[in-house]
């Protein structure tokens, strides 16, 4: 069923009877061509691209839980493509531009809304820094302006610009970036994934890989055992927990990343805003409440909440760049899991084990990068060959040292 | 988190910085014959286990010594803490 505004209006006027589910609920078939376990965003968007792009027949993304029940719906929904090295930019600004195709694409609202990203700059150093990274970001196709006081003061005057510590000294803007309604992402994929024949099968925990001579013959789940000829991992943030099924061990850590949100407010914030010393980044939702969050909690987690020094660490953040947020309340608080790779960016690549293709090492930077991860993912699952924009998300780089560390923190994940 | 401090008793775990896996204690052989392959495991490989974690943590807003905590990765839940070097003393890894 194709959504319109005269679809809506001709339903309000028949009472609603003739919307139908938007995905199936099948059965799993014995076997598959490729099986894709996990069923957020990567892994919705693998099999949506895979059928639609790549001419995939016969492909089932599995999910333990229901779809869209992990990263993609606890993250703060923000996109952008504003990053330095070769190895990232061209991907990330693929991303951004399938992003803003999205809509259209898969005839979902996705709220997608350009209404850009603002990173604080406080020093010389850090402006030097930022000219760098904004020159790199055009040099790639995307877009970034270096802002000036007067002008940032202009679009966000109740900032705190004059802090003691931070004074605010400029920003770099990419007007491209902005948010989107993360759960109509996985929606908007699993919908149109469905209609392409995809099987998405929801409550089917994957339990183990059956490897035979080092090839994957498929994958015994709480649903039995079900063959593929290729099998595609998207599970980030569980990553660790399911390769270690293949005893596999990876170049990743699980840590935990809390995020909150307030009462709903007027609109007063335009854009989002990142105060990357403060440790604290915002963006107002189109429901009022202001999406927030800082840095990692720090140690290992596969706990789905974070511990009260970090959310203190981060009200603080928010008090010395918003001073006005001191009265506004918490209104939900969470933390969801990320795979801390040991560079800062992520992997899409082969295993050393025949038909198993794996993709994760997202840190807290899954989201935006959704559409060109899954597009990518199918590629590789497709072409048995890397897309050009990722090809540098190898597992051997760490071996090599052909590392994409954008903060050059070295091989400590809790510092990415 | 409260870490049970071997020798100034329960502190928040807000005075101490997290490294990462214990396993760190056990840095390779350089003049082995296959060091590059056992240092490139040693310092990008991890187990990142979903329930008990032994990890190390620096007390360093406290006495400076490295504890090697004993931790569930899904409860937070402490249940052992060590001083990495007796740890490391008992695999032989420190004078």
């Amino acid at each position: 069923m194709r959504y319109s505004g005269f679809k809506v209006i001709k339903e309000a006027l028949t009472g609603h009877k003739g919307w139908t589910p938007a995905w199936r609920d099948p059965d799993p078939q014995p076997s598959y061509d490729v099986v894709i376990i996990g069923g957020g965003g990567h892994g919705l968007a693998t099999a949506y691209y895979l059928a639609k792009q790549f001419g995939g027949k016969r492909i089932a993304v599995l999910e333990k839980g229901w779809i869209g029940g992990g990263n993609v719906g606890r993250n703060t929904t923000i996109i952008r493509s504003n990053y330095l090295l070769d190895g990232n930019e061209p991907f990330y600004e693929f991303s951004l531009k399938l992003w803003e195709g999205l809509e259209q694409d898969l005839n979902y609202n996705a709220m997608i809304s350009q209404r850009g990203i603002l990173n604080l700059i406080h020093t010389d150093a850090q402006r030097d820094a930022f000219t760098r990274r904004g020159n790199a970001m055009i040099l790639n196709g995307a877009d970034a302006e270096l802002l000036s006081v007067d002008q940032i003061r202009a679009r966000y005057p109740f900032m705190n610009f004059d802090d003691a510590r931070f004074p605010i000294k400029g920003g770099l803007a990419q007007h491209r970036g902005g948010t989107v309604r993360h759960d109509a992402v996985a929606w908007g994929y699993a919908r149109g994934a469905d209609s392409l024949g995809v099987d998405i099968i929801q409550n089917c925990e994957v339990t183990g890989f059956r490897i035979e001579n080092g090839v994957c013959k498929g994958v015994e789940t709480s649903r039995g055992f079900i063959g593929a000829g290729k099998v595609g991992c998207a599970v980030a943030g569980s990553s660790g927990r399911l390769m270690a099924k293949a005893d596999m061990r990876l170049p990743i850590e699980s840590h935990v990343l809390q995020a909150f949100v307030s009462e709903g407010l007027k609109p007063i914030l335009p854009g989002v805003v990142t105060f990357g010393a403060g440790h604290f980044y915002c963006s107002q939702s189109d429901k009022g409440g202001l999406v927030f969050g800082g840095d990692l909690d720090g140690y290992n987690s596969y706990a789905q909440r974070g511990n009260l020094p970090v959310v203190e660490d981060v009200a603080e953040g928010g008090m010395a760049l918003f001073p006005m947020l001191g009265r506004v309340r918490l209104l939900r608080m969470w933390g969801g899991i990320m795979d801390m790779s040991m560079d800062g960016s992520p992997i899409i690549d082969r295993t050393h084990i025949g038909g198993l293709y794996f993709n994760g090492g997202w840190c807290y930077g899954g989201f935006k990068a959704t559409p060109a991860s899954g597009w990518c993912f199918a590629h590789l699952l497709a072409k048995d060959e890397p897309h050009p924009v990722a090809a540098a998300y190898r597992f051997d780089r760490f071996e090599k040292g052909r590392m994409i560390d954008e903060k050059g923190m070295g091989a400590q994940p809790n510092l990415h | 988190m409260i870490i049970n401090h071997p020798l100034l008793g329960p502190r928040d775990a807000q005075e101490f910085t997290y490294l990462g896996d214990a396993s760190l204690i056990d840095r390779p052989d350089w003049q082995a014959e296959d060091a590059d392959r056992k240092f490139y495991e040693y310092a990008y490989l991890r187990d990142n286990p979903a329930g008990l974690h032994r990890e190390l943590w620096f007390h360093e807003q406290g006495d400076r010594s490295w504890l090697v905590v004993t931790r569930n990765t899904v409860t937070h839940e402490i249940t052992q803490v060590e001083l990495a070097r007796d740890v490391a003393r008992a695999r032989g890894r420190s004078a």
